[in-house]
């Protein structure tokens, strides 16, 4: 995050405790943006799609098991929220975390391999799809229970506080972990103990197949921040460069003020819950999902750089081909790597 | 040596950590400008300050959490549970992030934590407020259960729980907080999964823990009357459980009696029962009895709560009944 973003954020500290985020357009956010940070933006989210569809693809094919919840359609979330951070700082994630593991740098291989089971792993095969980890690069999980990693992500604000560690932590997390008690018991604590934390809530409409309406009594879902006096925003998930705006503003806040604050990105997945469910059914449509891809982050955000001549076709087709052989590698990484040992099941139990 | 309480031992514990570690700190209900609920913590939010003594909100799934995420990121939370019965609304923390943290991310996250506080039964606080619920934490992988049941004890065990860098669920007795033993001047530390005989005896082996330890030893004496000498083990740690100690014991009497407050269904005395079995049902003359809480919800009134809970009679009787004397 450069100089300009964290002078913007101090003047616009109070405009965020309304929501009203600036309806600039894409055009109009990507030209006061680095053509290098407006580029790497786009190839990390082409990075997440193709990495992910491969993944469905040897999922498919039994070489993923368990459950495998893809992030596809609500890449500029992740993208742009990661893109805001320094190497201090923090990220916990719910299990729908493949993503902003591969925005936030670990290993592809390792990423796919972790997936596969194998000992090569992010979390040498004990973890899987939904517990990835990097220490190394403060990416703290994958969690598997709805709204578990929301007092976690508390306790490393606490701690970074606590220490003097000018350090954030982004929390993300499902629309439909909003209704669960760990949410509302960390928002308090964070907001009481003034902790450096930005939760951000992917809203992608539907907790499994039950659509926000039927789950929440409150559909707009950045007002749960006004219960504990905290700020709060609203922001077009689909949009990479307004995600990274208003995250970059959080972030700023966090860092200065020890302010957390609530943001709801409103996106869509594209895939079922996870790939053991059905993409359209009885829960939705297909032609609302249809409908949905008309706005893919990806093919909007690409349609405006090519307008703004920032990029063109060529470098298009010739980005997507690097980012297939990254993934290509990343398969054949995780195809050539050992199962477990099975001396290593007892071990990781305890610690000395 | 000097005389304190079970309440000082502990209290003096967690200062000394305090003072030894920066990144030792306490959080829970009550524990700063109360003092505690059961003055456990008095004085430190006067030492320590207001960012190493917190008062939460009555929000144990929060703070619980937000102690697992802070021992994650490298400092040493010591959570207060008012009492254990609380833990229940944090069983997801503590065993889905805290005990799993460790194997889910292949080794790379410890969770160096300690959560303590009074639990089995008080004076007719009723079901919600009277339960010992230490078999559920012993369930769980990932976790070191401790239960001390005398001042040393206390202290020993909890200097050394703050400085295991796994989650210790610390579970003391509300009923012995006042009890008063001799604990040694300066450094004590009584390693985890180290159990102690409290009594030595030649005829039968009894298992007890936390307050239970007392109600053996008073059984001792009195079975010492009739000539029958008991030799009362107290594991101290219940996971990882000092199994060699109590095996050396059962080969010495041959007969056994396991004592808890907790209901008898997976009980720890269950547990502990069949590891006997398995290594040493050679050195058994007689099945190994148990004397437990009564199965139901703890009542209110007190004629109905002391049947709930074990006593001196009651493990007399064990005793005699192991051995064929009744």
């Amino acid at each position: 995050m450069n100089q300009s973003n964290t002078a913007t954020s101090a003047q616009n500290a109070t405009e965020v405790q309304n929501p009203g985020v600036s309806t600039m357009s894409q055009a109009d956010r990507a030209q006061g943006t680095d053509p290098a940070v407006l580029k790497d933006l786009l190839e990390k989210m082409l990075l997440l799609r193709r990495f992910e569809e491969k993944a469905a693809e040897l999922y498919t094919l039994g070489k993923i098991g368990g459950f495998c919840h893809l992030y596809i359609g609500q890449e500029a979330v992740g993208v742009g929220a990661i893109s805001t951070l320094g190497p201090e700082d923090f990220i916990l994630c719910s299990y729908r975390e493949h993503g902003h593991a591969l925005v936030r740098g670990l290993d592809p291989g390792e990423i796919m391999a972790e997936l596969c089971g194998k000992k090569s792993g992010v979390s040498k095969g004990k973890g899987g799809s939904m517990h990835l980890f990097d220490k190394t690069k403060g990416f703290m999980g994958g969690h598997a229970i709805v709204g578990g990693q929301i007092p976690l992500a508390t306790g490393f604000a606490f701690a970074s506080k606590y220490l003097k560690q000018r350090a954030v932590t982004l929390c993300f997390f499902g629309e439909a972990a909003v209704n669960i008690g760990s949410f509302h018991e960390s928002l308090n604590l964070a907001a009481l103990w003034k902790l450096p934390v930005v939760y951000i809530c992917e809203n992608n409409r539907f907790g499994m197949g039950t659509p926000i309406e039927r789950a929440s009594a409150l559909y707009d879902l950045s007002q749960k921040a006004c219960a504990y006096n905290m700020a709060r925003a609203y922001v077009d998930g689909m949009d990479v460069l307004a995600m990274r705006d208003v995250v970059a503003d959080a972030v700023a806040r966090a860092k200065s003020d020890n302010a957390p604050m609530l943001i709801e990105a409103r996106t869509y997945r594209f895939m079922g819950h996870s790939m053991s469910d059905p993409v359209h059914g009885h829960y939705r449509t297909k032609a609302e999902v249809e409908e949905h891809k008309r706005h893919d982050p990806i093919k909007m955000y690409t349609s405006t750089l090519e307008s703004l001549n920032v990029i063109d076709h060529d470098y298009v087709a010739e980005l997507d081909k690097k980012i297939r052989e990254i993934v290509e590698d990343a398969v054949a990484f995780s195809e050539r790597s050992e199962d477990p040992d099975p001396m290593d099941l007892g071990t990781d139990v305890y610690t000395p | 040596m000097a005389m304190i309480t079970y309440r000082e031992a502990l209290n003096q514990a967690m200062r000394e950590e305090m003072h030894r570690d920066e990144r030792v700190f306490l959080m829970g209900e009550e524990v700063g400008f109360y003092q505690g609920a059961y003055k456990v913590s008095k004085g430190l939010l006067d030492e320590f300050g207001p960012l190493r003594v917190l008062d939460t909100p009555i929000t144990e799934l929060g703070f619980t959490g937000l102690g697992v995420g802070a021992a994650m990121a490298g400092l040493r939370p010591i959570v207060e549970m008012m009492t254990f019965n609380f833990s229940i609304l944090a069983l997801d923390q503590i065993v889905n992030s805290a005990a799993k943290m460790l194997y889910m991310s292949g080794g790379q996250l410890p969770v160096p934590m300690v959560i303590r506080g009074p639990g089995g039964a008080g004076h007719q606080l009723a079901a919600q407020h009277s339960q010992a619920l230490e078999s559920w934490f012993c369930h769980v992988p990932g976790l070191k259960v401790v239960m001390p049941s005398t001042p040393v004890d206390a202290k020993g065990l909890l200097k050394s729980a703050v400085r295991d860098n796994n989650t210790v669920v610390f579970i003391e007795s509300e009923v012995l907080y006042g009890t008063r033993g001799e604990v040694p001047e300066g450094e004590t530390l009584i390693p985890l999964g180290v159990a102690e005989v409290k009594r030595p005896g030649r005829d039968v082996t009894v298992i007890a823990h936390s307050k239970m330890v007392h109600v053996a030893l008073d059984a001792a004496t009195a079975l010492a009357k009739e000539g029958i000498e008991i030799e009362v083990v107290d594991p101290r740690t219940l996971r990882p459980l000092d199994t060699e100690t109590i095996f050396e014991s059962v080969r010495k009497t041959n007969h056994v009696v396991i004592v808890e407050e907790g209901w008898p269904n997976c009980g720890v005395g269950a547990q502990i029962s069949d590891t006997i079995q398995l290594h040493t049902f050679d050195y058994l003359d007689a099945p190994i009895l148990r004397v437990t809480g009564a199965d139901v919800p703890m009542p209110y009134a007190k004629n109905l709560e002391h049947l709930c809970l074990p006593d001196q009679a009651r493990v007399v009787d064990a005793v005699r009944k192991v051995l064929y004397r009744n």
